[in-house]
Parts: structure tokens; C-alpha cells; sequence
């Protein structure tokens, strides 16, 4: 393993994070709320350890896949550790656990919150809340290479480990190129939600904390109600079409501007994605119509708002959900499993890999019945290689037992099996609110230390699809010579 | 550039490698997903797995965009459906890699009607870079640049060299007249010597001049230059096929010894002025009977490396003069100087190179770039040619007061019918050809040569 190098890439990285304040830094300057100092110290603290750290002579420049694995993993880790501090220093959130519970949840676009009382809190410290969901969501790490001047062929296997699907590719040929076009288009999109929102008389401030969280797939609000909190239709319809757009792959969007937007609909991930959606609002319509809300209308616009939000893992709301029928919650639950689609900022299973589940399913039926048939799984009109199908395969295994690990050490509080399912299921599908204790309009303040502890990492494991995370725990990955 | 590389194989990866590096845009497609993975793993291009005849997997990788196309894969046939399809898709060049002989002869109507704007014939190219090599027989390695008028060369120093020990700013000026010792590789270590530098034994010196006067620093430093007149092959592959007719031209005689006897027979046929022998080439009893120790240079070419290199070996203890080998997969030539082998033939490079230059000529329109280029010495330094145009920021300056990168000399100057070795008084005037060599450096435009000027 290239130590030198590692500290090296994640200096760098700490760079970008201190230059990710700056933002904070100008809204907080406006303000004047007492956060100007938690800002200017952690972003010189930031920039001076960070340079420290990229000054670091390394002998060789290359690293490899396990190399680019430990740069996503650590650098996420102490990102989050330090990315903790304006919180702390400004005494918005004085527990260190809570901050990194916090920072975490913002990077990792989750959205869970200890806090109860979100309005009060100075507005330098509420942005840079939303701002790193906005960061996180495309990847931090894809960031740095975009602003790097030199990204080589080693900086793929960083850009590999930190985005989400089972199979991420380059846009273009190069890199550095592939990752600036991506945040090309991810800021363009959030740009236009800005506008559409400030065109509905939202004030300039709200429009950027939800329009970072909705880009991120975060769900960090400004308000104590969430999106709820403004009753108002135009919001919700414009925030719920952003958190499905957000939830599409990104690679999509690329091949319709490059006039290709007849395969970018017939993908096959996003059919299902667009399809699951639909199916999930019918129902929940129809099953909320005449009980929880009186007209069909009523139901509709909070089902439609709702299914995007869960199942894009941003995690808003526009109503208490929990109060919602069995049926219905349970239709949010699953969708929180599922999640959005590969190349999105979204979480959780992603669509691409519960599809290929299914198809998996069908290929062994098919199996039973014609023993010797040759069936090959096929994806856009391409065979599945063996190899990605049993990798498809053992991540939904290794999803399930950190989830059931996680589950086990927060059933320790004492809370309720909902709660606590719905909780662990929120965090490593990177949701944001569960039902019961930590529901929509609840808080995870009451879990203790250690659940926080265990919640966070549940987060960084769903949002780096557990491998770069996993791989800190085998013994030979920390060997010189592995064998 | 957006290049679009069909054919991930020896050739494609390091031609991916090579572009890659000069900033350009590479795709390769490849149907094999292993040879892509080592690909994607290691440079920065795109992968796509597929058929490079689908217009799907070539819509897929750009083509429409594409500045050039290069057809690369095992097939001639492949390569030229693919170029054909990639032109009538809008790629702006292509460039395919045909080397079946019987196509060889029809290359002109083929590059016609294809709409290819270079054909590479790898095995030609190889034939033709051996007969450099003969026609030069001290010499490890030969380039030509600036149309053949400088000559660039690879010797080693024997212990029987007057220049030996001495340091060069000493050496009598009759014996380094108008030639230049540009890069020295000892051992490991690529050196571009100054005036201190004292030469070993063992040394490879790599010369510049004009031909006709390295010519006469072989004589003086006592490496003979006896003409090559008869010449034994092992292997009678397409190199062979080619080389036989190549080195008839220069009135060499050759004998060809093939294993396999069908092959011997159609060699026979279609090289008639050649000895064809049917035997196996590593097989000493037949080769002393050929009086392998009269022949004047001998080439292994057969299939294997091993092979070849096991050939070469007994050739250099028989006492023959020049031996030359060819090697396709190991990337170390050092280790088969050792062994004594004079020269290594490595088709994927000289494939490479030749695809390289057509490349940087097409991106030419801008700056001031290098219109060829050689890699020497184990690819660890380069020669590069520049033409001095408008652009050039440094013209009519004297040397001397020029402060140059690192690890980089002006070697030598074309201008009209003179080639001048440069001193410290020399000027670069526009229209000048020159040649920059390079260790261990990425040069790219001619500009990049000069860091400021000295006052």
C-alpha cells in the first residue's frame, strides 16, 4: 500500500473541504450570527493540515484499486470528523458525537438530525448543514478530482470506490473530464430548481438549503416541518419532480444532451425506477383516499411527494407519514430498500441491483423447469457477465448482515422494533427519517452514543456501498506485503 | 483528439498508452473484457466491450466525434470493415493495420476505396527497419529524420575505442567531427553527457550526424564497417516473406530456415532469388551446417521469443558479426544486450511509432509540435523532430543564451542543404528542422524546450 500517497490524496481532500466552507464563511458574514469564528477556524485549521499533508514527498505516484479504496474510506471518515467542527465551535451542536452524527448524516446525503429545534440555529450553520448534502451527493472525492489539475488513470479507482451502482463508468475517455462534466450538470440542475423555486416566492435563502438538499438526495430543511412547513402545492410539486430527477443516472442526462435521449428513456433501470414510482403513488393514493385525507387530490399530492422522497432517500416531508395506514407505510419501508437509480445521488439498494435480483430469480425458475437450458441475464440489451450477477448477489447479502448488525446494537436503547428497524433501515439506505421514534417529525437525539456511533458508520457503509469501508476491517489490507 | 482504438492487443494497449498520455482522448473497444480490464485499470482511457464492426458499440464510443479511428485487431478484414464503417460514420481519419502479404500489393486501390488515410503493414515495416540495421551493421539501433539528411545511431563502446577515457571536451577534434554524442545509457542510467563525461566500455552512445559523417567516425573509432553480404534468417513468418525481397535491393543474399515445410514451399515460391531450408532453427548440428560462422549477420524471427533469443545467442558465439532478434512480448531489451544480442526487433514498437508520427502530424495545426518522434534507448528517452516556425519564440537567439529544460539538447540542425551540430553560437532560423532529444521527459510543443532566455 502507497502510504505516502494516501496522505497525500487526502490532504488534498481537505483542502477541497476547507474551500467547500467558504460558502458557510459568506452566508455566515451576511448574517452575523455569531458563527463567523467556527467558520474562519475550521477552514484554516483545514487548509493548514491539509497542506501539511499534501507536502508529504512520496517516493512513487501510482496506487492501485486497494490504494484508491482506503483514500474513499478514510477520506470520507475524516471528512466527516472534521467537517464536524463549525458545528461544535459554534455551539450550534455542543455534544461532539451529535456533530459527527450530524456531518455524517449531511455527507452521506441521509438527512437524519438530532436536532429538535432546527430555526433557531444561526444560518451560516443550517448551510453548511445543506451543503454538504449537496457535496456528498455527487461524491467528494469526485470534487477533488474535478479541481485537481492532474487526475491520471490512478484517480479512476478513486472515483470507482466512491460512486454508487455495481458498475460505475467514465462519461468520456478522461477522468478529470468525466467528473467536471458531471458537477457541470448537477450544479446546472440545481440551478434550475433554484429559479423555479424563487419564481414561487420562496425566499432566495430556503430556495438554496432545499434545492442543495434535494440535489444531494439529503433532505436537510430549514424548517422545523420540513417541506411541510410551507403548505404549498408549487413547492412540492417542484422539490418532488427534483428528488426524482436527482434519483436518475446522471449518465442518462449526459447521453440526452448529446442527442441521444431515445436509448435514455428506453433504459431498462430507468423504466423501472419510473415505473416503481407510479406504481407506489397508485397505491398509497388509494389506500390514504377517504382515510388519513379527505379528497383524492389531497391524498394524491402527499402520496406523490412522499414516494419521491423515500424512494430517492431524501427523506423530506409534507405530512407526518407516520400517522399514515399500515399499508402504506409499508410501501414506504420497501421503497427506502430500494432506492434510486446507479450514477445518482441517491441511496439505498439502487434499482439497477434489485432488478438484476429479479432477473437472477427468473433465470433459476427457468432452471428448475429446463434443467439444461443456456439463459443468459441481459441488461439494456447486453449479457450480464457471471461475475457481476454473483456480485450483485453477495452485496444484497453483505447489505443485509451490516443491517442486521446495526440493528442489533440499536435495539440495545430499548426502543420500539419499528423504530428501530425503520431507523437502521433510514440510515444505510441513507433516507433520512424512519417511523416511530426517529419519524419524520421525531429526532435521533434520545438514541445514545454508541446507536449514534453505530448509525453514522451504518450511513458511510450505505453511502460508499460498503466495500471501501468493509475492506478497513480485514487484517491483510493493513500489510505491506498482503498475501 | 477524440481517438477511437479498435483492437485492445499488444499494439492497441500501447498505442492507448502512448496517445493517452499526449492528452488525447482514447476509447478503445475491445469483445475481450479481460484485456479491457488491464486497460481500464491502468490509463485513463474509456473501455467499451464490444464489436468494433457494430455501428451500435462505434455510435456508442463516439465515432461521430471522432478525429481518428484506428483499426488495430488480429483480422486485415476486420480492420478494413471497421475503417470503412467508422469513415461512412464520420470518423475524420482512419488508420488500419493490414499485413497479410496478398493484401499488401493491392494496398493502393484497398487505402482508395476505403477511405484509409495510413495503412500500417507492421511485418513490412519490421523487414524494413532489419535492412536499416544491416545497411548500418555497427550500429544497435538506426532512425533517420529530417528526411533522411540526419541519422541517429546507437553504438557501444568496445575497450579497443580511442575515445575511451577521455573526457569529451579532450577528445581530438578529427575524431568527433560534426557528430554529436547525445544520450550515453550505462547500466541503467540514461546520460546526456557534458564535457566531463568519460566514455567506458559498455557505454551505448547514441550519435547524431549527418550519415555520411557518422560514417566516418565508425571508421575512425575503429567499428568496422564492412558491408553486409550474406545474411541467415530463422523463422520464414511475414517479416521474412518481406525481408527477402527488401534485402535483395541491397544486393545482400539471404537463406531462410522454416520448420515448417509447407510454409518453406510457399516461400519458395514466392521468394525465388532466396535459399529456402525446411529445419528447425535452434537446432546447432543444422546451423553449423549451413556455416552459420561465415555469415555476416543472422536474424531470429520466429514465433517465440525464446526461440528467437536461444538462435541469437548461438548465432553471437559462432562468431557472427551482426545478430538481431526479434521480441514481442518482454519489454526489457537490456537483459538480451547482455546475453550479446546486437539489436532487438520489436514490431509492436516500431508499429506504434510509425502510428505515433502520423498522430502528432495530424494534430500539427496548432503551436509549434514535434512531427516525429523516436523512442530510444528502452523507450527512456526520445528523439524528437521539430519544424521552426513563426510560433517559436526562441528564433535567432545563439544557443548559448538559451536556458533549456532539464534533461533535454538541441541535437542537430537541418537548414536547407546543411546540417549543422549545434554550438553555443549557432541560431535556430525559421524553416529550420531540429532535432531535440529528450530523457525522461514529456515534450510536446517546441516552445517547451527553452524554460528563458539568458542575457
Amino acid at each position: 500500500m502507497n502510504i505516502r500517497m494516501i496522505i497525500k490524496t487526502i490532504g488534498y481532500l481537505l483542502m477541497v473541504e476547507a474551500g467547500c466552507m467558504l460558502p458557510s464563511l459568506v452566508v455566515s458574514l451576511i448574517n452575523q450570527q455569531n458563527d463567523t469564528k467556527a467558520f474562519i477556524i475550521s477552514i484554516i485549521f483545514l487548509t493548514v493540515l491539509g497542506f501539511i499533508m499534501s507536502e508529504i514527498p512520496s517516493r512513487n505516484n501510482t496506487f492501485y484499486a486497494r490504494d484508491g479504496f482506503a483514500i474513499v474510506s478514510l477520506g470520507w471518515i475524516l471528512v466527516s470528523v472534521f467537517g464536524a467542527l463549525p458545528y461544535v465551535i459554534s455551539g450550534a451542536i455542543p455534544s461532539y458525537v451529535d456533530a459527527f452524527f450530524e456531518t455524517v448524516s449531511g455527507f452521506t446525503t441521509t438527512g437524519s438530525s438530532i436536532l429538535r429545534e432546527i430555526e433557531g440555529l444561526p444560518k451560516g450553520i443550517l448551510f453548511w448543514r445543506s451543503f454538504t448534502n449537496w457535496v456528498g451527493g455527487m461524491g467528494v472525492l469526485v470534487m477533488m478530482i474535478s479541481v485537481l489539475p492532474a487526475a491520471g488513470a490512478n484517480t479512476a479507482h478513486i472515483m470507482k470506490a466512491e460512486s454508487p451502482g455495481p458498475d460505475p463508468g467514465k462519461l468520456v475517455p478522461r477522468i478529470g473530464k468525466s467528473s467536471k462534466i458531471l458537477y457541470l450538470m448537477y450544479a446546472g440542475l440545481s440551478l434550475i430548481m433554484v429559479v423555479l423555486l424563487l419564481l414561487g416566492g420562496m425566499p432566495l435563502y430556503d430556495t438554496l438549503i432545499h434545492a442543495f438538499s434535494t440535489a444531494g438526495t439529503g433532505g436537510f430543511s430549514n424548517r422545523n416541518l420540513s417541506v411541510g412547513a410551507y403548505n404549498n402545492i408549487y413547492f412540492e410539486i417542484i422539490i418532488g419532480i427534483f428528488m426524482f430527477v436527482f434519483g436518475v443516472n446522471f449518465t442518462l442526462y449526459y447521453q440526452s444532451l448529446k442527442g441521444n435521449l431515445k436509448s435514455a428513456i428506453k433504459d431498462e433501470e430507468f423504466r423501472f425506477y419510473f415505473f416503481t414510482v407510479i406504481a407506489a403513488i397508485i397505491l398509497i393514493t388509494w389506500n390514504l383516499r377517504g382515510t388519513v385525507f379527505s379528497t383524492i387530490g389531497e391524498s394524491l399530492r402527499h402520496s406523490f411527494f412522499q414516494v419521491n422522497s423515500i424512494i430517492t432517500t431524501t427523506g423530506f416531508s409534507s405530512t407526518n407519514f407516520d400517522l399514515w395506514p399500515s399499508f402504506s407505510k409499508a410501501i414506504l419501508v420497501l421503497l427506502m430498500f430500494i432506492g434510486g437509480s446507479a450514477g445518482s445521488t441517491a441511496g439505498g439498494l439502487k434499482c439497477v441491483r434489485c432488478m438484476l435480483l429479479f432477473k437472477t430469480v427468473k433465470h433459476e425458475v427457468r432452471k428448475v423447469i429446463h434443467p439444461r437450458s443456456v439463459y443468459n441475464i441481459t441488461y439494456n440489451g447486453k449479457t450480464v457477465d457471471d461475475s457481476r450477477i454473483s456480485g450483485v448477489k453477495t452485496y444484497f447479502f453483505i447489505y443485509m448482515v451490516i443491517f442486521s448488525v446495526a440493528l442489533l446494537l440499536i435495539s440495545l436503547d430499548g426502543y420500539d422494533m419499528v423504530s428501530n428497524f425503520t431507523t437502521v433501515t433510514a440510515a444505510i439506505s441513507n433516507v433520512g427519517p424512519g417511523l416511530g421514534v426517529a419519524g419524520p417529525f421525531g429526532s435521533f437525539a434520545d438514541y445514545s452514543a454508541l446507536s449514534k456511533l453505530v448509525l453514522s458508520f451504518a450511513m458511510l457503509f450505505g453511502r460508499l456501498e460498503i466495500y471501501p469501508l468493509l475492506i478497513l476491517f480485514a487484517p491483510t489490507f493493513w500489510k505491506k506485503v498482503n498475501i | 483528439m477524440q481517438i477511437i482504438i479498435i483492437g485492445d492487443g499488444k499494439v492497441g494497449y500501447s498505442l492507448a498508452e502512448h496517445l493517452s498520455q499526449e492528452d488525447h482522448d482514447v476509447t478503445i473497444i475491445d469483445k475481450n473484457p479481460e484485456a479491457l480490464r488491464k486497460a481500464d485499470e491502468a490509463l485513463d482511457v474509456m473501455c467499451i466491450k464490444g464489436n468494433g464492426l457494430s455501428t451500435k458499440v462505434l455510435l456508442e464510443a463516439g465515432v461521430r466525434e471522432a478525429d481518428l479511428l484506428i483499426a488495430a485487431t488480429s483480422s486485415d478484414e476486420m480492420n478494413m470493415v471497421c475503417a470503412l464503417t467508422g469513415r461512412k460514420l464520420g470518423a475524420a481519419h482512419t488508420i488500419a493495420r493490414i499485413r497479410d502479404p496478398e493484401y499488401a500489393e493491392e494496398l493502393s486501390i484497398l487505402k482508395e476505396d476505403l477511405g484509409l488515410d495510413l495503412v500500417i503493414n507492421p511485418e513490412q515495416a519490421a523487414a524494413h527497419e532489419i535492412a536499416r540495421l544491416l545497411r548500418f551493421p555497427s550500429a544497435t539501433d538506426v532512425e533517420h529524420f529530417a528526411k533522411g539528411r540526419i541519422e541517429f545511431i546507437e553504438i557501444k563502446a568496445t575497450p579497443d575505442m580511442p575515445l575511451i577515457g577521455i573526457p569529451l571536451r579532450d577528445l581530438p577534434d578529427k575524431i568527433i567531427k560534426n557528430i554529436l554524442i547525445g544520450v550515453v545509457k550505462r547500466g541503467n542510467e540514461i546520460i546526456i553527457p557534458n564535457g566531463d563525461y568519460q566514455i567506458k566500455a559498455g557505454d551505448h552512445l547514441n550519435i547524431i550526424g549527418k550519415p555520411s559523417d557518422i560514417f566516418d567516425f565508425s571508421k575512425r573509432i575503429g567499428k568496422n564497417t564492412q558491408k553486409i553480404r550474406t545474411v541467415m534468417v530463422v523463422g520464414g513468418g511475414r517479416i521474412a516473406h518481406y525481408l527477402g525481397s527488401v534485402l535483395k535491393q541491397y544486393d545482400m543474399k539471404s537463406k531462410i530456415i522454416e520448420i515448417d515445410s509447407n510454409r518453406c514451399r510457399e516461400l519458395a515460391e514466392s521468394l525465388p532469388d532466396v535459399l529456402i531450408i525446411n529445419g528447425d532453427g535452434t537446432d546447432k548440428a543444422l546451423l553449423d551446417s549451413e556455416n552459420l560462422s561465415e555469415m555476416d549477420a543472422f536474424i531470429s524471427l520466429t514465433g517465440r521469443d525464446e526461440d528467437n533469443l536461444v538462435s541469437a545467442v548461438l548465432a553471437k558465439k559462432s562468431g557472427v558479426k551482426k545478430v538481431i532478434a526479434k521480441i514481442t512480448r518482454i519489454d526489457y531489451p537490456s537483459i538480451f544486450h547482455d546475453m550479446g544480442v546486437d539489436s532487438i526487433l520489436n514490431p509492436k514498437l516500431i508499429t506504434t511509432n510509425y502510428i505515433l508520427k502520423y498522430v502528432r502530424g495530424l494534430s500539427n495545426a496548432v503551436g509549434n509540435p514535434a512531427e516525429t518522434v523516436y523512442k530510444i534507448v528502452d523507450e527512456k528517452a526520445e528523439v524528437l523532430e521539430f519544424t521552426a516556425n513563426a510560433s517559436t519564440s526562441f528564433l535567432n537567439t545563439p544557443l548559448k543564451k538559451l536556458k533549456l529544460v532539464d534533461g533535454v539538447i538541441i541535437g542537430a540542425i537541418a537548414r536547407r542543404n546543411d546540417i549543422i551540430i549545434p554550438h553555443g553560437d549557432d541560431v535556430i532560423k525559421k524553416g529550420d528542422k531540429v532535432i531535440v532529444v529528450t530523457v525522461e521527459k514529456q515534450i510536446h510543443d517546441f516552445n517547451q524546450v527553452v524554460i528563458s532566455m539568458r542575457d
